[in-house]
């Protein structure tokens, strides 16, 4: 144990163990790691702009109520399952699945065995497979398209309540899907804690969409681990709309194992108050032959603080790989802040990459033309953002939810048009 | 329509415009003429309403309410329009989506009612052909990727698409080819009424020779040091502008 009392972990000192029991050599070091854990501080690298301290002011409690007092939908037309702080609402979720879709739930499962991705010696990892509230493993056959998109909803409700969630997913070979997860807060959730883990696999020639909304409110922490592995020929694409939230961490992990690959990571963060966003994003190049995109806008008002550390590896056998990489904010205000980190590192030699990052303001003469016109300084404003976000908006494919993220930022910042 | 008086303008600290006085009647179109750096762009910008300018002395009535006491939108609102001398690009907003809600805005704020989405498309389509503006660039981002001679045509497009009571075309003629010229000018032409007024600034006189002007003024060191037929801007054209320098120093 530290003699630093201040640097354990305290926050999860009243939480009951998980009965759970997915992985277990996995979860038996998360509890050995978890014993002598600290706190990451600023000094650690991979949390050098986001502080955790205030973790340790709440001591974080499990709930079992899953009532709610409204429903949550992003895509009405999806097979949505819903779960509040982590345990599964049964009566706001569908029972009927898609063809080709089964839908495994971690709690009382006896049948499937699992081998996971999540690290037992990261503190979030660890707390989420040692609490683990429950999970679900979603599996998608090879060769079927699912037309339907599954929608996952998260919803926090209460005090110093906790979730920690685990999904696994499964496209096989030739399948497509479009999966779609959303977080939201119950009015009056007060310091809630989504710790959320995903882990994918996206297998040969199976096309796999991730549509994450982030809509929970400014007192919510929520910490992702997401890590997903891409065999050859497939194809993955994660949206991911960061619209409200307090402290927010997403750990984006993806291996690219197989070639003739397409990786996208479109990502947005529209923040005011005092909300903090990290971004952390690796796409690692492990063959030859395959393409990443990303696309990371912010816009940043009042006193938030966003942070993007976007990392692509091409490894030194990964020829012809085609890697884009870009991050830009707009500063609404003197006292928002930015830290942006693009990384590239290549040990190839014939690859074409490229990545860049730009921070600046709303453009002051543009907002004069626009003036000019009639239009007043919000308006110019609100649609000089508008168009500033939409080169990443436009990537959601599905209508609907695009509708939802659109129609949400006006009800958020008065963006109507 | 507009009445300046004594008009004094500086810009941090330097003054500009130096007592300039102006009266334009509806119907009416006045040419300023000028050389470099006499104030003209300056008496453009004051009148729309840029916040980099500060007032010091003077007053503008448009149509008969106080001008400067209002924000850059309330003026294009009540009718004021500046045809920019290097109009500004905006990427990812549309030229149809920024036309719609400054249309909107303004008969919101005149107390009409929103325009219909057809009624709309007819009109962009009707006045984009006036101006012989490519339908496909009314849906692009602003002035993105417009050529010098586009960006020109577009800004007149807009006013046609907003119908002012004045409009200011700031050097609108520059770095236009003839074809380019002639079709903006025909515009201008065609828009004209007994109830609208146009200011039109240049350096040069050829534009005069399609938008032909009721008076013409010359802007000399931030005033009004001259006003005359329209045949004073050929006399300009080629004497230039020394000998007003020299009457005025008599």
């Amino acid at each position: 144990m530290s003699t630093d009392s201040n640097k354990g972990i305290k926050f999860t000192e009243q939480l009951q163990s998980t009965a759970i029991n997915i992985d277990p050599d996995l979860k038996k070091r998360a509890n050995d790691f978890l014993k002598d854990a600290e706190l990451p501080t600023t000094r650690n690298e991979a949390w050098k702009y986001t502080r955790l301290a205030k973790l340790n002011k709440v001591a974080f409690v499990q709930n079992e109520d899953t009532s709610l007092s409204r429903s949550f939908e992003i895509d009405r037309e999806a097979c949505r399952i819903t779960f509040v702080n982590g345990n599964l609402a049964t009566n706001l979720s569908d029972l009927k699945l898609p063809e080709g879709v089964n839908i495994v739930r971690l709690r009382g499962n006896q049948h499937e065995q699992f081998k996971l991705k999540t690290n037992p010696e990261e503190l979030f990892g660890a707390i989420n497979l040692s609490y683990l509230s429950d999970g679900i493993y979603i599996h998608v056959s090879k060769k079927v398209k699912v037309d339907q998109p599954i929608e996952i909803i998260h919803v926090l409700k209460g005090s110093d309540v906790i979730s920690n969630f685990k999904t696994i997913i499964k496209a096989e070979e030739f399948s497509q899907v479009n999966i779609i997860q959303g977080f939201f807060a119950e009015d009056g959730a007060s310091s809630c804690f989504m710790n959320n883990s995903l882990e994918i696999d996206v297998m040969d020639n199976a096309i796999l969409s991730l549509d994450k909304i982030q809509d929970e409110n400014k007192e919510a922490f929520h910490i992702s681990n997401e890590m997903i592995d891409q065999q050859k020929d497939s194809t993955f694409t994660i949206n991911t709309h960061t619209l409200n939230g307090g402290l927010v961490r997403n750990n984006l992990n993806i291996r690219v194992l197989g070639t003739n690959c397409s990786t996208n990571l479109f990502g947005t963060y529209l923040l005011n108050g005092r909300q903090h966003v990290d971004n952390h994003t690796v796409v690692d190049h492990k063959v030859p032959h395959c393409e990443s995109n990303e696309l990371y806008k912010g816009v940043m008002n009042d006193q938030s603080t966003g942070v993007f550390n976007g990392k692509v590896f091409v490894r030194e056998d990964a020829q012809k790989i085609n890697a884009f990489q870009s991050n830009a904010n707009i500063l609404l205000s003197d006292t928002a802040s930015i830290n942006s980190k693009p990384e590239l590192e290549i040990y190839a030699d014939d690859v074409k990459c490229s990545h860049g990052s730009t921070t600046g303001q709303l453009d002051e003469e543009a907002i004069y033309y626009l003036q000019t016109r009639g239009i007043s300084k919000t308006s110019a404003r609100n649609l000089l953002i508008r168009a500033f976000v939409e080169e990443v908006l436009e990537n959601i494919a599905n209508e609907n939810v695009r509708q939802f993220t659109e129609s949400r930022l006006n009800d958020r910042f008065n963006w109507a048009l | 329509m507009i009445k300046i008086q004594n008009l004094h303008a500086s810009v941090e600290g330097k003054e500009i415009l130096r007592g300039l006085d102006l009266e334009i009647k509806a119907g009416e179109i006045h040419a300023i003429m000028g050389p470099n750096g006499s104030g003209k762009s300056t008496l453009a910008s004051v009148l729309a309403g840029r916040e980099d300018y500060e007032i010091t002395e003077g007053s503008v009535e448009f149509d008969g309410q106080d001008l400067l006491d209002m924000d850059t939108e309330e003026r294009a609102r009540e009718g004021l329009f500046l045809a920019f001398q290097y109009p500004v690009e905006i990427p990812g907003v549309s030229n149809i989506n920024f036309l719609r809600t400054a249309l909107n805005e303004k008969r919101e704020y005149l107390g009409q009612e929103a325009m219909s989405a057809k009624d709309f498309m007819a009109m962009v389509r009707e006045k984009s052909a006036l101006v012989e503006l490519d339908p496909k660039l009314a849906s692009r981002s602003v002035n993105e990727g417009f050529s010098g001679g586009e960006k020109k045509r577009n800004e007149i497009f807009q006013m046609a698409m907003l119908e002012p009571k004045l409009a200011i075309l700031d050097e609108t003629d520059s770095g236009l080819d003839i074809d380019a010229l002639r079709i903006v000018a025909n515009g201008v032409n065609t828009l004209k009424s007994k109830d609208n007024a146009t200011i039109v600034i240049t350096h040069y006189q050829r534009l005069l020779d399609y938008i032909v002007p009721d008076y013409v003024h010359v802007l000399f060191d931030g005033k009004i040091v001259k006003t005359g037929p329209k045949e004073l801007a050929l006399e300009l054209e080629e004497k230039g502008y020394d000998w007003i320098k020299e009457e005025l120093a008599q």
